[in-house]
């Protein structure tokens, strides 16, 4: 995989600008942890309206298919060595328990492996550790769409 | 418990406002549309996690149907495969029971805009009842 990273100079902390363009994730309130190499954390702050099993309190898995969707795609970013678009081609989400109520969540996702068309990424979403994941997550995005695949490209950050 | 009720118990699908209606076909949830749930602003498109929601919440009031009380089956796993792009309108979507085990029913979904014969998206799921 390559070495130069068309983001490199957005890796760091807190670049809230690489999802704020993003009108349903600005809805969520999705805060930007960090990003680098290859890796980005997004954090979604507890919000009761997301709860899907009001009787546990849990927020709804959907919700957290939105964040780590949208952390995956921008791991998928993070690994570009060009900026190109790139469209979610799937998705897969295991619920290994109940994510605690009342907390933050964070999606922590890796892109492992980056074809000429296809970005191969795994996540794991957690409270407090990466090494107690409440879910985990295998993705593929298209790399650089086709004229026809146009509607499904992404806003890149640099589009924004 | 039927979709409907199951609706009310969901505060998630409150806040996506999703409807539900019986059709010859079957339950149809509805997805409309509205600004916050953009994805991609410049085409625009719905967020592919929203469009992943909405096939889940169809998925999981498929499934309540099967329970009688008021409880929410636990999700253990949802697979989406993402099709076309989902644009600025209504969505619509119908789940269908594959397996109904003991403890675990497997559902697949669809949704689409528009014609239902091209679907944006599919996904299946497992269940704990």
């Amino acid at each position: 995989m390559a070495d130069t990273y068309a983001l490199a100079e957005m890796f760091g902390a807190g670049r809230q600008e690489l999802v704020d363009h993003i009108p349903h994730s600005a809805r969520l309130g999705i805060r930007v942890v960090d990003v680098g190499p290859r890796v980005a954390r997004l954090r979604l702050p507890f919000q009761p309206e997301l709860i899907g099993d009001p009787v546990r309190g849990v927020v709804f898995g959907g919700a957290i298919t939105t964040v780590m969707d949208e952390t995956c795609g921008l791991a998928v970013f993070c690994t570009l060595p060009v900026m190109q678009a790139i469209a979610t081609l799937d998705l897969r989400i295991d619920y290994l328990r109940a994510a605690e109520a009342g907390a933050d969540l964070i999606a922590e996702a890796h892109c492992y492996k980056l074809t000429q068309h296809i970005a191969f990424v795994r996540g794991v979403a957690y409270e407090r550790s990466a090494d107690d994941p409440f879910a985990t997550s295998l993705a593929t995005f298209v790399v650089g769409s086709t004229p026809n695949a146009a509607p499904l490209i992404r806003t890149t950050p640099e589009d924004a | 418990m039927k979709a409907h009720e199951a609706l009310g118990h969901i505060p998630y699908a409150r806040f996506l406002g999703v409807e539900v209606r019986d059709t010859d076909a079957g339950i149809e949830s509805i997805l409309p549309f509205r600004a916050d749930i953009i994805g991609n602003p410049a085409l625009p498109a719905i967020h592919g996690g929203v469009v992943g929601a909405f096939l889940e919440l169809t998925a999981l009031l498929q499934a309540m149907e099967l329970v009688d009380n008021a409880r929410v089956p636990k999700p253990i796993n949802f697979s989406v495969d993402y099709l076309r792009p989902a644009g600025p309108r209504e969505t619509r979507g119908r789940a269908e029971i594959v397996k109904h085990g003991r403890r675990v029913v497997n559902v697949r979904v669809v949704a689409w805009q528009g014609d239902e014969e091209k679907p944006v998206a599919v996904g299946v799921g497992n269940f704990l009842l």
